[in-house]
């Protein structure tokens, strides 16, 4: 039986994360990872993370994978694939299927960083083909390019059904209609935002009543629920899809933890049964750490920083490091954990109804219930201001942990100041000089850079656009309000590459002056 | 075979594997080397995988990650293999699996 100092099940963000710290203080640490590649879900995000720096905002999620595969590598982490841990017993005995093989390996530590399996729900229908996962729609096409359907439903408006919408969009898929059964929009404003601002219909209190179709889906029917979760008759919409996409929330991959013993409690904050521990990984046994969403549905900005937590509690455990040295690194961590924590969509604040930001300023009602700020509601929020000449337009609406745009203007115009969460503002005295990186830097695609009045009655907007075929100079179509439906007629005036966007590329559109707060899209005839 | 994405905003061109010849319930298709098969199926725009054993209802792709097992198919003479993780090789006989057979129902 081979022996490690360390031994890690799942090789995703959290559980390379724990790698790449014991690694660095000589523990001799094995990954096993059940998938052909390595990377847990970060290779199907291709969106740019929030946070600060520290977190990595503003880089997309494959890149990360990238950049941890690469450090975990130089530090002669051994990542085994195709490799399932099926038992993980007394005394840290660990068993391993790889290929047909049955393996046995034994751990002076353990992390469990196994993350998580998406949840599903049932309704007329949904066995058929073409009722799919949104991860496995996400798996299609990031990973394998084949889009995983023409025209396609999405059920759930969290994260990752706003992020998964996008991507399908993204990939050329269409979006019929993005439905939840919640009275509100579950995840990031900005999210919701650039998905409606592209005329994907948001129905929220809305769900499935069924999908239709013999042999695979080619249709769907849903209806408006009252606040009991019941159908109300009459309500019933249809749309003809041949994708349904369900995005209904993740439940933590506990079972070997379960297996080896530990205490674990059914906790619904947290995603389901899951291990009680402590923050820094620790279970009731000791020497086991867990990391990453199995511990507690997050994402993968904080599963990383709770794998680098995991990773160096281990190494204090074997003696690699003392106490003072733990403890120190620990401190440092619990900061930049914290600052992921923050805002209105903090783990503490989850269920609760927030109706005012931190500044004191109501929350979009329309936001929420339709996925797109009004125009009449836009106004209040500090970032949007106006001016003479070209000048950031930052429609970030909630408090959420992101800096990025501070760092980006080199004029310093934009400031979020020393809480992260803070809601962006325009610095006054300051002068825009069209860079954009503002608007490239921006995960939400919240900021536009706006001439309002060029002097000839129109207005120029600069926006973000993640989409083929890039529109050339001189194209005239349709500019879409933020709910996605034309406002006013546009022409590309202007289109920037740079390496330094990456690949969000900046569109400028010339619009009737009197829709430069309006126009936030464009379709091409 | 317009199911694939041939240039992705962000991902840019994909690399994929040599395209290679495999038979879907004896008929010729195209795939990459190294995909899933259920990722070739799909660009072919093949949507059933398998029939269940009891009701005899269709199934596809689940969840894609080898995880919920709907996608099962018989593959080289071998049942419930799971095409979302497994990768296509030139030649592959990939059949609809009825139950745990590649003999419909009729013929069981």
């Amino acid at each position: 039986m081979k022996r490690y100092d360390l031994i890690i099940v799942g090789a995703g963000p959290s559980g390379l994360s724990a790698a790449i710290e014991a690694a660095k203080r000589g523990l001799k640490v094995v990954v096993f990872d059940e998938n052909e590649k390595p990377g847990g879900q970060l290779f199907k995000q291709i969106h740019k993370f929030f946070g600060s720096k520290e977190h990595k905002a503003k880089i997309r999620g494959f890149v990360i994978g990238e950049q941890l595969l690469e450090e975990a590598d130089s530090l002669g982490v051994e990542v085994v694939l195709n490799a399932t841990v099926i038992g993980l017993y007394q005394d840290k005995e660990i068993v391993v299927k790889i290929g047909e093989a049955i393996n046995h390996y034994k751990g002076d530590t353990v992390i469990i960083a196994t993350g998580a399996a998406e949840n599903m729900v049932t309704f007329e229908g949904w066995t058929l083909p073409g009722v799919i996962g949104a991860g496995a729609a996400q798996t299609m096409m990031n990973l394998h390019g084949v889009k995983p359907g023409q025209k396609i439903l999405m059920l759930g408006s969290g994260n990752v059904g706003l992020v998964v919408s996008f991507q399908l969009l993204q990939c050329g898929c269409e979006v019929v209609a993005l439905v939840d059964a919640a009275p509100k929009v579950g995840g990031y404003g900005v999210h919701a935002a650039k998905v409606a601002r592209t005329g994907v219909p948001f129905y929220l209190s809305h769900t499935i009543v069924k999908a239709e179709g013999e042999d695979c889906v080619k249709g769907v029917t849903i209806a408006e629920v009252d606040e009991h979760f019941k159908f109300i008759p009459g309500t019933e919409k249809h749309f003809d899809v041949d994708t349904i996409c369900l995005a209904v929330g993740l439940s933590p991959m506990s079972q070997l933890l379960k297996m080896a013993g530990c205490e674990m409690e059914d906790n619904p904050k947290r995603g389901g049964q899951v291990p009680i521990c402590d923050e820094y990984g620790r279970t009731s046994i000791p020497g086991i750490y867990v990391a990453g969403d199995v511990s507690g549905i997050e994402e993968a900005s904080s599963a990383m920083i709770e794998g680098r937590m995991a990773g160096i509690a281990a190494s204090e455990y074997i003696g690699y490091i003392d106490k003072d040295e733990m403890d120190a690194e620990l401190v440092k961590l619990d900061a930049a954990l914290d600052g992921l924590r923050q805002g209105m969509f903090a783990p503490a604040n989850r269920g609760k109804t927030i109706t005012e930001t931190e500044e004191g300023i109501p929350i979009s009602t329309n936001l929420l219930k339709k996925g797109f700020v009004a125009d009449d509601e836009i106004e209040r929020y500090p970032g949007v201001t106006h001016k003479k000449g070209i000048h950031p337009v930052i429609e970030c609406t909630q408090n959420i942990p992101c800096n990025p745009c501070q760092d980006a203007c080199p004029k310093k115009c934009i400031s979020i100041g020393a809480n992260i969460t803070s809601l962006p503002t325009v610095v006054e005295n300051e002068t825009c000089i069209n860079c954009g990186m503002c608007v490239a830097s921006c995960s939400g695609q919240a900021i536009f850079l706006v001439d309002e009045d060029c002097g000839d009655g129109t207005a120029t907007v600069t926006l973000p656009y993640e989409f083929l075929p890039l529109p050339e100079v001189g194209t005239k179509g349709d500019g879409l309000g933020r709910d996605g439906k034309r406002v006013c007629d546009a022409e590309v005036v202007n289109v920037k590459s740079m390496k330094a966007f990456d690949k969000t590329n900046l569109l400028t559109i010339r619009v009737p002056k009197e829709y430069a707060m309006k126009a936030r899209f464009f379709k091409a005839y | 075979m317009d199911m694939r994405i041939e240039e992705h905003p962000i991902l840019g061109v994909q690399e994929k594997g040599k395209l290679v010849k495999f038979t879907y319930d004896g008929k010729e298709y195209e795939g990459c080397e190294g995909e899933p098969i259920a990722a070739a199926l799909k660009a072919c725009g093949i949507m059933i995988h398998r029939y269940t054993k009891k009701e005899h209802r269709p199934r596809g792709i689940f969840c894609a990650i080898g995880r919920c097992t709907d996608c099962v198919m018989v593959v080289d003479g071998v049942p419930n293999v799971r095409t979302c993780v497994t990768p296509l090789k030139e030649g592959m006989e990939i059949k609809t699996q009825y139950g745990v057979s590649d003999k419909p129902f009729s013929e069981q």
